[in-house]
């Protein structure tokens, strides 16, 4: 087990080493220097080039990088020169609510899904197996934000359970918590994404162990079917799950940007919009690499977590 | 499907596919070609069908459309905006006072065009490196497959809105940043097909006969890893489409008065608010149906090309 995770931390190290390279490439060919940022854009060529000798923007590249990758492990993304801030404050203060509303939304997607699953599984082939099937296929080729408009027009605009959009009052994350009316829509919008894809899952996972004899000695021992379902077959089933939680987190990233878009919900969703419009591009390639960290890193815990839960995933 | 008229001698494929019905002295049952028996089972498949009418109806609407329906597109009409349906304007005008019926044929142009463009660029380049990865092995294979890795751990609509903001504003552009960044899904399918395929004896005997490898790869291998990449175009179409609304939505998609139903559904947040509802439900009602059809194709032809779903 443990030479196991050491493996699979080495490749992903090489993995995220490959993306900062990507990143970096990719920062010096959209923004070389932030000179102009600095010194206006009207500044004089001189100017632009003493300013970038003094800042270390002319050193070979190899060497930019490394300072770079430096920076990088001690948790420093650079500095937005649009918002005149370091970007890791600018993700510090950001990350809690969307922390918060992406976490919250998982959390419900998971609610909702595991037992549809599952209930699908046991009544396969009625009409509630086939509605839910239908249904989920068609949030599963919905763009978020159209079914996010659908709900601000209904339950927002039309009944008026919920706020259209979150208040501009709710600045820290334990506002967001503590008003959960400002927040059910933006986090229902973006559960319903990974509903979709979850419960599909999960039906074919409880099909398959159905199937199993251990259900059929369950059943053969005497035990109600609540408690088939609840402890032999929630458990088993829904080990797939594991996996598929690590793998949706770039899903989950992307539905982030556009649910905070839409509910204008100040998170790094939003921030990242923001720097899109101001052309702030060491806040967008530090998302970027920010988003890369986390999926890798949303694989390893996935890949680690079933081979711990599940005896007989093989390590190799 | 009922069973086909028997033809003697099949064109696609070159295998003669007798009929079942056929056999006078029950001894050589001629399996129809594979390429035939997944058709078969495709449109076997009433929902498939169905997908594939909904986007026939929809190039048609989006190609043809236009020509019935013309429409003023590039000129803003101040004194008709935001009319509703009706008064000549089927779907009513948007704000700046374009016909929103024909509006919607325009946006599916771009969607359908883009989201074919960008699936073939992913495909192709996909194809190849998977291929020349899988038949390569050892070191060029790990070494190609970590990259595979790496472009596969970045979020895609994250790196292609950061390029959208210098990159974007025609088709041929949003069909390259989008194509040139999603290649790395159809690549890691085309491989693993190809690392089986590798050791069948066909490869070995066209080695033996002295091919080269551009040969084997071109000629054996990718035909028989087909399967895979069509199933994988129908899904990179609907990703791209998906994609490009998210571009067009977030306000990074087509140069005005070019559209896209993304771009169309820019505002939505205000129509919803204004109770301009024709600018956003039928838009919107058209990706989704459009998306949805896409998917239900693949979905379709990953069955049909599954031997172990099959009949005989």
């Amino acid at each position: 087990m443990i030479g196991y995770i050491i493996r699979r931390l080495a490749t992903a190290v090489i993995v995220v080493l490959g993306v900062a390279a990507i990143i970096f490439a990719l920062l010096h060919w959209l923004a070389p220097s932030p000179a102009y940022d600095v010194l206006g854009p009207k500044a004089q060529p001189a100017a632009v080039a003493s300013w970038s000798r003094l800042h270390g923007y002319d050193r070979p590249e190899i060497e930019q990088f490394f300072t770079y990758l430096t920076n990088l492990v001690h948790l420093n993304f650079g500095y937005s020169y649009k918002l005149s801030q370091s970007v890791s404050a600018l993700f510090k203060e950001n990350a809690g609510r969307s922390a918060y509303l992406t976490g919250a939304a998982l959390v419900l997607s998971l609610i909702i899904a595991i037992p549809l699953g599952i209930m699908q599984a046991v009544r396969r082939n009625t009409v509630e197996d086939y509605t839910f099937t239908t249904l989920n296929f068609v949030l599963y080729s919905m763009p978020s934000f159209f079914l996010g408009l659908i709900l601000i027009q209904f339950l927002a605009l039309d009944w008026g359970i919920f706020p259209p959009g979150v208040s501009s009052s709710i600045t820290t994350t334990w506002q967001a918590f503590t008003h959960p009316a400002q927040l059910t829509l933006p986090i229902v919008t973006l559960a319903a994404i990974n509903v979709a894809s979850f419960s599909r899952y999960m039906r074919s996972s409880a099909l398959d162990n159905l199937a199993q004899d251990y259900i059929r000695l369950a059943r053969a021992k005497g035990l109600s079917e609540r408690a088939v379902l609840a402890r032999h077959l929630f458990r088993n089933a829904s080990l797939p799950m594991i996996t598929l939680v690590g793998l949706s987190i770039p899903t989950l990233l992307v539905g982030n940007l556009l649910t905070e878009y839409l509910f204008n919900y100040p998170g790094l969703g939003l921030l990242f919009y923001t720097a899109l419009g101001n052309l702030d591009y060491n806040v967008l390639l530090a998302y970027v690499i920010l988003g890369a960290i986390l999926t890798v890193l949303g694989n390893l815990i996935a890949d680690i977590a079933i081979a711990a839960a599940d005896p007989r995933v093989r390590l190799d | 499907m009922t069973e086909p008229a028997a033809p003697l001698i099949e064109g696609l494929g070159g295998v003669a596919g007798l009929s079942a019905t056929v056999p006078e002295g029950g001894e050589v049952q001629v399996i129809a070609s594979g390429w035939k028996l997944a058709l078969r089972e495709f449109f076997d498949n009433k929902l498939a069908v169905l997908g594939l009418a909904v986007i026939v109806l929809f190039v048609l609407f989006c190609f043809i459309g236009p020509l019935i329906h013309p429409s003023n597109q590039s000129l803003v009409n101040p004194l008709n905006t935001d009319l509703a349906p009706g008064h000549g304007h089927a779907l009513g005008t948007d704000e700046n006072g374009f016909d929103e019926f024909g509006r919607i044929m325009l946006g599916g142009q771009t969607a359908l065009e883009i989201g074919f463009f960008a699936a073939t660029i992913a495909t192709v380049i996909g194809t190849l490196w998977g291929a020349i990865s899988g038949l390569a092995g050892g070191i060029v294979d790990g070494i190609m497959m970590r990259m595979v890795d790496i472009l596969l751990s970045i979020p895609l609509l994250f790196i292609v809105l950061v390029l959208a903001t210098k990159y974007s504003g025609t088709v041929v552009k949003l069909s390259l940043l989008i194509g040139l960044w999603a290649w790395p899904i159809p690549s890691r399918l085309v491989r693993g097909e190809v690392l089986t395929l590798r050791e069948r004896d066909f490869v070995s005997a066209a080695r033996v006969m002295g091919a080269t490898r551009a040969r084997i790869i071109l000629r054996h291998l990718i035909p028989n890893a087909l399967s895979v990449v069509i199933v994988n175009v129908t899904f990179q179409i609907a990703d791209s489409i998906l994609i490009l609304a998210y571009i067009g939505f977030l306000g990074f998609g087509l140069q005005f008065p070019a559209t896209s139903w993304g771009d169309m559904l820019g505002g939505a947040q205000n129509y919803v608010t204004e109770g301009y509802w024709w600018l956003v439900y039928p838009v919107g009602g058209c990706l989704v149906a459009l998306v949805l059809a896409t998917n239900l194709v693949g979905d379709a032809l990953r069955d049909a090309f599954d031997v172990r779903l099959r009949r005989r």
